[in-house]
């Protein structure tokens, strides 16, 4: 390996610190990396802009070891390289902060820093690596508390963890995947401030994103990818938002939807003074009310982690609460069954589609009918109707445009998108009352995202009452009428969509309070 | 009856009983802090108890004898590991395979040897000065082997090792978020390896102590579903080296009351102490808040492999 390369006059033609060339990797079905080349620069921020699935974090997983690729090239500061492992990969200078991050919860920030980390003494490691996190801490802006274990961090704090872990580790190139999706705007801003001093450093960082604006504000360079292959490399300054999305999505893109004006009816879910408890016995839910009515969506904005996982699993009686009330049009269903809420008209989009949505070696018509496989028509006596499940699940499939080879097909073989689309077709059926929606287009790519946008505004239009739990703040003010911010289990106010701005949200998110307005304004 | 002779041998024979369960719990924590549940406990300590029972009986030498019976249980093991760790089979099946299989094989080699008495056992030591002390020298320093200190010993060591060193937080890593630790350059599968088989070595030195020492003898299913127990003491010690310590003997002594009160109770009651008392145990680990606190690495009985989603 060549030594460090950041010592050498900066005329002198200087090679690449990162080059992959022709990289190639694929996936049982789909190619995740079609011929990729991707240069970084030292002192340069570049960003890797596509949407999901694009093949943006296949490609860092290939540079950082995690994946071997089918084929092509890897050079690392003018050099060939074979980078079998993460292990690879951090001796070559290269540090990795997941969009999933790799922590170990129950344990200390010290710890997680020690963790593989060459030269630390073998007794006592996280004392000796606490020295010198601190220096780092200060020296890159990034404070952090060694002795705080680490899942009673908030996600901007963990992420500073891994960004410490890497370059405590010496990394020159920071790859971040996804970085702000656990921000608030300000912590963004933050974020972005220790880039540039990192940048100052020589460090080069690969910023991974689907967020245009801030590919923008932080890149130098923007390599777009769209299904596995790169689209083309642009300088920031020569480029814009509408060009940038066409290159990602392949087509002009509409950035507005139509939406009525909101013409709230009844109250369909309140929510009264609500205390739950998460897994391991802490208060997720610390008094929350509000009230969504029908004809309005209602967005619940915060970053992951606030307590809108718990919200939800409670509202679809997956989660007992231990104070409060819960009516469903005026009805009191605290703490009662999944069933009952479901018969009572509360559909659930859930966040975790495979695992809570679907059963995913059940065919598609029978995921179509499972909320009601018990219920006429669909069982009779007993036993199941399938010329009535076929017929039902035949026009599911066409009004909903879910892409399937056949009815037959188990569900767990469908894309990402078309097993959403599936659930909001049983979800959606039979008129609910209320629809609770989580994060119900994370992941998803543009197309797919548009329609269930559109089918949650015809809810809406339909009259039902539809709560949006969304990590997407351009969602959430695109598509709620009024948007409640959640923080640490509480709801930080009430704010109609047309007067939020984005900072005010983003300071809501970060733990300042607004007046809450409990119901919507036409009751 | 003499109360005080009465507690004070209660306890010395709680300590002597409660060996072999400490051993036990000790390698299992080890195995199940690095992810790898191993439910063969119950026959790498049959097989180590019949390893240091026919080794010490040919050579003479219960030392030598010990560490046969550590070996085997680390082989046992190692055939663990393999299945468990390389071929991803199910922790929980391979495990009650293994026990089923050192049950069986312990039983055909020990035919031969059954109800043989020891020639040469592992010589029960009072400790020169500490055994002098009233009530607290008999009950801890008279009539123990050597193997009672070294566990306690151990205990202590392996607690320092997991909790302040280098290699703890890799084992503990390893055990919570395998693909964390993948992530940063440690060797998940070596890791895990090492612990199993660190287990079983220690699970075949808790049988060979009950063959060469507790009962210097050979009868077969000697282990009388000590395995087991060792599985519930380790969710009980909360996988923790110390708490350990007062599991084992808390176990040793039901086991020894079920022998002493057998004038006054039925004595299959008396047998279904320990097992009823496990139960009871893992129960109430199970409940409320303590749950989270007590609660198993988070990766336990998950095989890893890398990339996947
Ligand atoms: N471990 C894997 N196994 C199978 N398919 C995968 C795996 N990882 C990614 N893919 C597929 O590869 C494609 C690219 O995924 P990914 O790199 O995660 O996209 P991005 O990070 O740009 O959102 C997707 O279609 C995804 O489903
Ligand atoms: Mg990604």
């Amino acid at each position: 390996m060549v030594g460090r390369f950041l010592g050498q006059p900066s005329d002198s033609p200087r090679p690449a610190l990162v080059l992959l060339k022709d990289i190639t990797k694929r996936f049982p079905g789909v190619v995740a990396n079609d011929h990729v080349t991707f240069e970084l620069r030292p002192g340069e921020v570049h960003a890797l802009l596509g949407e999901n699935g694009a093949g943006k974090t296949t490609l860092m997983n290939i540079l950082y070891g995690l994946y071997r690729p089918d084929s092509g090239e890897i050079w690392v500061k003018g050099e060939r390289v074979d980078i079998r492992s993460p292990r690879d990969a951090i001796r070559l200078g290269i540090g990795m902060v997941h969009q999933h991050f790799k922590l170990v919860l129950p344990h200390t920030v010290a710890e997680n820093v020690a963790l593989g980390l060459a030269g630390m003494p073998f007794w006592a490691p996280a004392r000796a690596v606490a020295q010198k996190l601190r220096e780092l801490s200060q020296r890159y802006g990034l404070p952090v508390d060694p002795e705080r274990r680490v899942w009673e961090l908030s996600a901007g704090e963990q992420q500073r963890v891994e960004i410490l872990k890497a370059l405590i580790r010496g990394a020159e190139v920071l790859i971040l995947d996804e970085p702000t999706s656990v921000l608030t705007p300000q912590e963004a801003q933050e974020l972005f401030k220790v880039l540039a001093r990192m940048k100052a450093e020589g460090h080069g960082i690969i910023f991974i994103s689907h967020k245009l604006d801030e590919v923008l504000a932080v890149a130098d360079r923007i390599t777009v990818m769209r299904r596995g292959k790169v689209v083309g490399t642009v300088l920031a300054q020569d480029t814009n938002k509408a060009e940038l999305a066409r290159m990602m999505v392949g087509r002009e893109v509409v950035f507005r939807f139509t939406k009525t004006v909101c013409q709230p009816g009844e109250e369909a879910l309140s929510v009264r003074d609500l205390y739950v408890r998460d897994d391991r016995g802490l208060w997720a839910l610390k008094g929350v009310s509000f009230g969504v009515c029908r004809g309005e969506i209602l967005g619940i904005a915060g970053i992951a982690g606030n307590g809108q996982r718990e919200l939800v699993e409670v509202l679809t009686g997956l989660r007992p609460a231990e104070r409060g009330k819960i009516l469903l049009l005026g009805r009191d269903v605290t703490n009662r069954s999944p069933r009952l809420l479901s018969d009572l008209g509360c559909a659930h989009v859930p966040e975790e589609r495979i695992r809570m949505g679907i059963v995913p070696g059940l065919s598609v018509e029978e995921n179509l009918i499972l909320k009601r496989h018990h219920r006429e028509p669909f069982c009779w006596g007993g036993f199941l109707q399938t010329w009535a499940i076929r017929a039902f699940a035949q026009k599911a499939v066409e009004e909903y445009g879910i892409m399937t080879p056949s009815l037959r097909t188990p569900a767990k073989l469908l894309s990402g998108g078309n097993i959403q689309r599936l659930i909001l077709a049983r979800e959606l059926s039979g008129k609910p009352v209320v629809v609770i929606a989580a994060h119900p287009t994370y992941g998803l790519d543009v197309g797919a995202t548009e329609q269930i946008r559109q089918l949650l505004l015809r809810q809406r239009e339909e009259g039902a009452a539809v709560l949006l739990v969304s990590e997407d703040l351009e969602e959430i003010m695109e598509l709620a009428d009024r948007i409640a911010v959640m923080f640490r289990g509480e709801i930080m106010g009430i704010v109609a969509a047309g007067e939020a701005t984005l900072e005010e949200i983003g300071l809501m998110m970060a733990g300042e309070r607004r007046p809450v307005s409990v119901r919507g304004e036409g009751t | 009856m003499d109360w005080t002779s009465w507690v004070i041998s209660t306890v010395s024979r709680a300590l002597a009983f409660g060996v072999p369960l400490l051993w036990g719990t000790l390698g299992e924590i080890y195995a199940e802090r690095a992810g790898v549940v191993n439910l063969g406990v119950e026959g790498m300590m049959i097989l180590g108890a019949f390893m240091a029972f026919a080794v010490t009986q040919s050579v003479g030498s219960p030392g030598l004898g010990l560490f046969c019976a550590a070996m085997v249980g680390g082989v046992a093991a190692l055939v663990h590991a393999f299945l468990t760790v390389t071929l991803r089979a199910n922790q929980y099946v391979a495990g009650l395979a293994l026990s089923m299989f050192g049950l069986g094989l312990a039983g055909l080699l020990g035919r031969g040897w059954e109800g043989k008495p020891l020639s040469s056992t592992l010589p029960y030591l009072t400790v020169p000065g500490l055994s002098r002390i009233p009530v607290l020298g008999p009950m801890l320093f008279q009539d123990q082997t050597v193997l009672t200190y070294i566990g306690l010993v151990l205990a202590v060591l392996l607690w320092i090792l997991l909790f302040r060193t280098r290699w703890g937080v890799a084992i503990r890593s390893v055990g919570e978020n395998p693909a964390t630790a993948d992530a940063l350059g440690i060797n998940v599968t070596l890791v895990r390896y090492l612990c199993v088989v660190f287990g079983g070595l220690l699970a075949g030195v808790g049988g060979g102590y009950l063959s060469v020492a507790y009962r210097p003898a050979w009868t077969e299913g000697m282990t009388a579903g000590m395995g087991w127990i060792v599985i519930a003491l380790t969710i009980f010690a909360a996988w923790d080296p110390l708490q350990a310590i007062w599991g084992a003997f808390f176990f040793g002594a039901l086991y020894h009351l079920s022998y002493r009160l057998q004038a006054f109770l039925a004595p299959e009651l008396l047998k279904l102490m320990p097992y009823f008392f496990a139960v009871v145990v893992l129960a109430a680990s199970g409940f409320g808040r303590a749950r989270w606190r007590r609660r198993a690495p988070a990766a336990l009985g998950v095989p890893y492999v890398r990339g996947e989603r």
